[in-house]
C-alpha cells in the first residue's frame, strides 16, 4: 500500500470521488460549449483565415514576399520554427521525465500539456513546409526517396535533415503517447454515453477508446507502454532541441558556432514550454472550473522549473558574453558586442528583461502562488523567448564579414500573417481539443485521489 | 448453462485496496478469477492475480535494434555505397554524422512497434467490442468477473463469498462469447 507523508499539500482538493473526476471532466465533453468558447474559436478562426492568406501568397509569389536579403537570409520564419518547437518541449517533458522521477503533479496538467505539444509542433513544422514553396516537391527533397535525379539522396551531414527526422520522430512519438494516455479516458466517456442513452456519441467515443474494458492483464500492459514510452521518450526530447541548435551550432557564422548551444536551448525549450503550460493552463482552469485539480500547488512546481531554467538560460548568455571576449577573436566580439550595443541592442535587451530578471521574480513565494502575477510572467517569458531566437539569429548574420554587405532586416506583413496564421492554427487546434477531448487525464487523477486527494490528508 | 451466453458472477468494489485483498482470499479459495476490470491501474494488482510481468519492453527493444540496422543500412546504402561524396571533408562512412538520425529510428520504430505489438496482443482497434460487465467499471467501481462454468462453486455460494470479501454488490451477468 502506498504511504503519503501528511506533510505534502493534496494534489486534488475538493474532497473529490471518484466518480466526481469522471462526472468534472467529462461534462465539459458532454454539454454544448460556452458562449466564451465560442467566441473564442471565432477569433481564432478569424485569425487562421487571415494568416491564411500570407500563406497563400508566399506560396504563389515565393518568400520573396518575406523581408528578407541577401544579407539576412534566415531571420523571422526560422525564429518563429524554433520558437514553437521550444513550446512544444514541455508536454512531452511533463509526461515523460515527471514520469521517470515519479512526479504525481504531472497527472492532471500532462494532457492538455502533450495536446500543446502535438499543436505547437504542428505550428512550428509550417515554417519550414512552406518556406519551400513547392510543398509536394519538397516533402520528396526532404525523404529518402528514390528520384529521378541520380538518385541523388539526401545530405546526412546536413543538421537540417537530422531536424527532418528529429521532429518528425518527436511529434509521431508524442502523439501516440498521448493517444495510448486518452484510451482509457474515452471509454469513461462512451460508457457514459451509453448509460446516458446517447448513441451518437456512444458510436464516436466508442471507435477512439478502441474497445478498451480496463481488464486488469490491459492495464497491466499498459503501464509497462507508458514506462517504455516515457524512456524512449525523455532523451528524444533532449534531442530535438539539441539538433535544432545544432541548426546554428554546426555553421561557421560567429555568435552561431558555440558548443554551448544544445544544453543551452533544451533548457530554453523547457523555460518556453513551461511558461505556455501556465498560460494556458491559468485560462483553463478557470474557463473549465478545474482549480479542485490544478491547484496553486502545480502553478507553483511549474513556476520553480521556470526559475530553474530561466537561471540555466540567464547562465548561458552570461557564458557567451564571456566566450567571446576569452576567444579573442575579433569577429566572435564583434558579434557579440554588435548584438548588445548594436542596431537590435532593444531586442537584446528585451531577452535580458524577459528571459533572466522577470523569472527571478517568482523566488518570492507571494509571486510564485499568486495567478495573475504567474499569468503575466508566463506571457513576458515567451515574448522574452521570442527575442531570444530573433536576437540569436538576425543579429548574427545581419552584420557579416563584409561591412559592405551589412544590412537590416525588416519584417514585411507577410512575415508577421505566417506567425498569425500559426497563432490561429495553434487556438483553433487548442480549443477543439478542450472542448472533444477530456483535458485532465481521468485514469491517472483516479489513481492518486485514494493517496493525495484531500480526504486522506484531513 | 444457458446457449446464448456465459454466465458469470461479478463482484464491485469501491476501494482498491479492499480489491487487492479480496483477490487474494478468493484465489486462497481455488477460485478462478476471470478477469479484474478497473477505472484506473491498480498497482500490485498483477502479482496478485498471478499474471505474469509484461514482455513488451522485449519487444520495444526487438523493434529499436531493427530501427537502428534499418537507419544505418539505409545511410550507408545511400552515402557510402550508392553514391559517395565528400561533404565537409569527411570519408565515404562518416560515422558520426549518422549518429543523429540512427537515434531517432531507433526510437521511431521501437515505440511504434512497441505500441502496434501492444494493440495487438490486447485486442484493441476501433471497431473493437469492450466485454462491458458493468459500465460503472470505467467510472469508479471496481469489477471482479468470475466464469460460473470455470468453478466448483455455486452462483450463491460465489456471491456470498465475493460479499464476505468486502464487494458491495455480487450480480449476475450473462455475457455473449
Amino acid at each position: 500500500m502506498h504511504v503519503e507523508s501528511k506533510l505534502r499539500k493534496p494534489l486534488i482538493t475538493g474532497g473529490k470521488t471518484l466518480h466526481d473526476v469522471s462526472e468534472d471532466i467529462s461534462k465539459r465533453v458532454e454539454q454544448k460549449p460556452s458562449l466564451t468558447w465560442y467566441a473564442a474559436m471565432i477569433i481564432s478562426n478569424i485569425t487562421l483565415i487571415v494568416g491564411a492568406y500570407a500563406v497563400y501568397r508566399t506560396l504563389w509569389d515565393g518568400i520573396g514576399m518575406w523581408g528578407l536579403n541577401k544579407t539576412v537570409m534566415w531571420a523571422w520564419d526560422i525564429t518563429n520554427f524554433v520558437w514553437w518547437v521550444g513550446i512544444g518541449h514541455a508536454g512531452t517533458l511533463i509526461s515523460a521525465i515527471l514520469l521517470l522521477f515519479r512526479q504525481r503533479w504531472r497527472m492532471a496538467i500532462n494532457r492538455s500539456a502533450e495536446a500543446m505539444t502535438i499543436f505547437a509542433v504542428i505550428c512550428a513544422a509550417m515554417f519550414p513546409l512552406l518556406h519551400m514553396g513547392r510543398l509536394w516537391i519538397g516533402l520528396i527533397w526532404v525523404l529518402p526517396l528514390p528520384n529521378t535525379y541520380g538518385s541523388l539522396w539526401v545530405n546526412f551531414a546536413s543538421p537540417l535533415l537530422w531536424d527532418v527526422f528529429a521532429i518528425t520522430t518527436y511529434f509521431s512519438v508524442s502523439l501516440v503517447f498521448w493517444y495510448i494516455g486518452l484510451i482509457p479516458d474515452f471509454a469513461t466517456i462512451r460508457d457514459r454515453a451509453k448509460k446516458a442513452g446517447r448513441k451518437v456519441s456512444a458510436y464516436i467515443y466508442g471507435g477512439l477508446s478502441f474497445g478498451w474494458d480496463g481488464a486488469a492483464k490491459t492495464w497491466s500492459r499498459y503501464e509497462t507502454v507508458s514506462l517504455v514510452l516515457a524512456g524512449l521518450a525523455t532523451p528524444l526530447v533532449l534531442s530535438v532541441h539539441t539538433i535544432v541548435s545544432m541548426d546554428f551550432a554546426t555553421s561557421v557564422i560567429p555568435g552561431w558556432h558555440t558548443t554551448i548551444f544544445p544544453p543551452y536551448f533544451v533548457a530554453g525549450a523547457i523555460f518556453s514550454g513551461f511558461a505556455m503550460v501556465l498560460t494556458l493552463l491559468i485560462i483553463t482552469r478557470k474557463v473549465y472550473n478545474l482549480e479542485d485539480y490544478i491547484t496553486i500547488k502545480h502553478l507553483e512546481l511549474m513556476n520553480i522549473v521556470i526559475i530553474v531554467t530561466g537561471s540555466i538560460v540567464g547562465i548561458a548568455y552570461l557564458t557567451e558574453l564571456f566566450m567571446a571576449w576569452y576567444s579573442g577573436v575579433a569577429y566572435e566580439q564583434y558579434a557579440f558586442y554588435n548584438r548588445v550595443t548594436g542596431p537590435y541592442w532593444w531586442a537584446y535587451w528585451s531577452m535580458m528583461t524577459c528571459n533572466v530578471i522577470s523569472p527571478q521574480l517568482f523566488w518570492f513565494k507571494k509571486i510564485r502562488t499568486n495567478i495573475v502575477a504567474t499569468f503575466i510572467i508566463s506571457i513576458i517569458v515567451n515574448i522574452g523567448m521570442w527575442f531570444e531566437r530573433f536576437v540569436i539569429i538576425v543579429t548574427s548574420l545581419h552584420r557579416d564579414y563584409l561591412p559592405s554587405s551589412w544590412a537590416m532586416f525588416y519584417p514585411t506583413i507577410y512575415d508577421l500573417g505566417m506567425y498569425i496564421f500559426t497563432f490561429g492554427l495553434f487556438f483553433t487546434a487548442f480549443l477543439a481539443f478542450s472542448k472533444y477531448f477530456p483535458v485532465i487525464n481521468m485514469a491517472e487523477v483516479k489513481s492518486i485521489l485514494k493517496h493525495t486527494g484531500e480526504k486522506v490528508k484531513k | 448453462m444457458d446457449d446464448k451466453g456465459v454466465k458469470f458472477v461479478i463482484g464491485i468494489y469501491e476501494d482498491e485496496d479492499v480489491l487487492l485483498d479480496a483477490i487474494s482470499s478468493v484465489r486462497a479459495k481455488g477460485v478462478n478469477i476471470y478477469e479484474v476490470y478497473s477505472p484506473f491501474p491498480v498497482h500490485g494488482i498483477e502479482s496478485r492475480l498471478g499474471y505474469k510481468r509484461s514482455r513488451l519492453s522485449i519487444a520495444a527493444f526487438c523493434f529499436g535494434f531493427l530501427g537502428t540496422c534499418l537507419a544505418l543500412t539505409m545511410m550507408i546504402g545511400m552515402t557510402t555505397i550508392d553514391w559517395p561524396m565528400i561533404i565537409g571533408g569527411k570519408d565515404f562512412l562518416p560515422l558520426p554524422v549518422f549518429i543523429p538520425v540512427t537515434f531517432e529510428m531507433t526510437v521511431l520504430l521501437s515505440a511504434f512497434g512497441m505500441v502496434g505489438t501492444f494493440f495487438v496482443i490486447s485486442d484493441l482497434k476501433p471497431w473493437g467490442k469492450p466485454k462491458t460487465f458493468d459500465l460503472r467499471s470505467t467510472d469508479d467501481k471496481h469489477v471482479m468477473a468470475i466464469e460460473i462454468e470455470k468453478n466448483n462453486m455455486s452462483e450463491a455460494a460465489l456471491k456470498k463469498l465475493l460479499k464476505s470479501n468486502g464487494a458491495s454488490e455480487a450480480n449476475s451477468k450473462l455475457m455473449d462469447e
